[in-house]
């Protein structure tokens, strides 16, 4: 996936948990959790979800590198390589 | 008209799940009803068939009203309905799905030859069109008898959309009514006192944490399963929090069923029950509590889940603040409140180390318990959170 699939699937699946959300107010070094209020029941959903999506199993310890959208694209692109 | 938690005072039923001769069983949603907290499922809690509908879809009753008549078998009149049999057209035609029913609706709105059956819609897929946000009514079904499938849900969800996305069922401004006439009474009625302890999580965090690693994300566990499990076990201990106040009494609670408290966004708070939460396991628990946050988040939770807590619980997670101190929600006699985790200074062995610390608060009814009772309560969840790999 590019970054820029990566990026949109990020929004995609934030869409889904919280479907208030409008992926067009992300800026790139924003904290996802307020941008779009997301709580730790939210976040734990994205992360199931972009593993049911890309096979990719973000282990808990790295839930932190989600937190932008930026650092996020970052992490995923360099575990899907891998 | 159920009454679906304290200050209820009338519903709009927005649909009828069931057509006249329907047999039901116990548990089987009937209705839905429209509340200042939304939209909610109607259950029955006895075996038989639909013999009379009472309330036409659009109106609004008091709480008490009778919205249908429901025979027990052996007590069935002679004559059982039939659909050709004469029955107001209303009554007869649900609205096919909640959504449509979430705008203002004449009550003849349902009268289209297509409606004259109750749709069927597979959980799965009704579930994916909420969270896709897709009006069922104008998804094409494939499934038996034109059943939506969830293949039709996702074929659907790629046909552009010519109109904006269904409007939210849920009013925030009755909301906000709801909430303020219950906890107006809980603190004009409610004599609250409020304790709080600190409790040191270093053990079963770790703990969650190596059980985490081993799981898949779907089947990761939040600490605050661990919270909920907890405060719900510690009450087998102090059986006099968990339960109502009632005409001047308490009554204890058959069962413990724990409000978990869920904020929405946009605003509005809604505390449906998990019922016998003491005797599920926390992976029942995580599950229960992932399906509550999503039913209550598009409107799908059930009478008996708004009606049945019998103490309520409230984790603020890793946003809120470090301490929160509830205001019980009546009739009920207690609230338990977990603030936000936080690395603070603790002693350990005469030594202050880092700990991730959370502070736990109760507030509960003076006219049924006092602080000494309340602090055994606290002292017991403290320990048990010490014991993860029992909870």
């Amino acid at each position: 996936m590019t970054d820029d699939e990566l990026r949109r699937l990020i929004l995609d699946l934030i869409c889904e948990i919280a479907p208030e959300a409008d992926p067009a107010s992300a800026r790139d070094k924003d904290d996802l959790r307020e941008t779009f209020d997301l709580d730790s029941m939210d976040f734990a959903n994205l992360v199931a979800a972009i593993h049911r999506r890309t096979k990719i199993d973000v282990p808990e310890a790295d839930y932190n590198k989600l937190y932008t959208l930026e650092k996020a694209v970052a992490y995923l692109a360099a575990k899907a390589q891998g | 008209m159920p009454a679906l938690g304290a200050d209820m005072e009338a519903g709009t039923l927005v649909e009828w799940c069931v057509n006249l001769g329907d047999r039901v069983r116990s548990g089987d949603v009937i209705a839905v009803v429209e509340t200042q907290k939304g939209a909610i499922e109607v259950e029955v809690f006895v075996d038989g068939v639909v013999s009379n509908i009472f309330i036409p879809v659009g109106e609004r009753v008091p709480v008490g009203t009778i919205l249908a008549r429901i025979d027990r078998p052996g007590e069935e009149a002679p004559s059982t309905p039939s659909e050709s049999g004469p029955v107001p057209v209303a009554a007869r035609t649900p609205v096919a799905i909640r959504e449509a029913a979430a705008e203002p609706a004449p009550a003849t709105a349902g009268a289209s030859p297509r409606s004259a059956s109750r749709r069927k819609v597979a959980p799965v897929a009704r579930r994916r069109a909420a969270t896709l946000r897709l009006d069922l009514a104008t998804i094409k079904g494939t499934g038996v008898e034109g059943s939506i499938r969830l293949a039709d849900v996702e074929a659907a969800a790629l046909i552009p959309k010519a109109t904006s996305p269904v409007k939210r069922g849920l009013d925030l401004a009755e909301m906000r009514k709801a909430i303020a006439a219950a906890m107006s009474r809980s603190k004009r009625e409610i004599p609250h006192y409020y304790l709080t302890e600190t409790m040191d999580l270093h053990r079963p965090l770790a703990w969650l944490e190596r059980f985490n690693a081993e799981r898949e994300p779907i089947d990761r566990i939040l600490p605050a399963v661990l919270f909920l499990k907890a405060a719900a076990l510690a009450l087998h201990e102090q059986p006099k929090l968990n339960g109502v106040y009632e005409n001047g009494a308490f009554v204890a609670g058959e069962g413990v069923h724990v409000g978990w408290a869920i904020a929405l966004r946009g605003g509005g708070l809604i505390a449906p029950a998990i019922r016998d939460t003491d005797k599920k396991s926390l992976a029942e628990l995580m599950a229960a509590m992932r399906d509550l946050v999503e039913r209550a988040r598009r409107g799908g939770l059930r009478g008996s889940e708004l009606a049945s807590p019998t103490i309520t619980v409230t984790s603020v997670g890793e946003r809120g603040a470090e301490t929160v101190t509830g205001v019980i929600y009546p009739p009920q006699v207690a609230i338990v409140g977990f603030g936000r985790v936080a690395a603070r200074p603790w002693v350990v062995d005469g030594r202050v180390e880092s700990r991730p610390l959370v502070t736990v608060s109760l507030a509960a009814d003076h006219r049924v318990t006092d602080g000494h009772l309340g602090g055994l309560y606290l002292a017991t969840v403290a320990r048990l959170l010490q014991e993860p790999e029992k909870l």
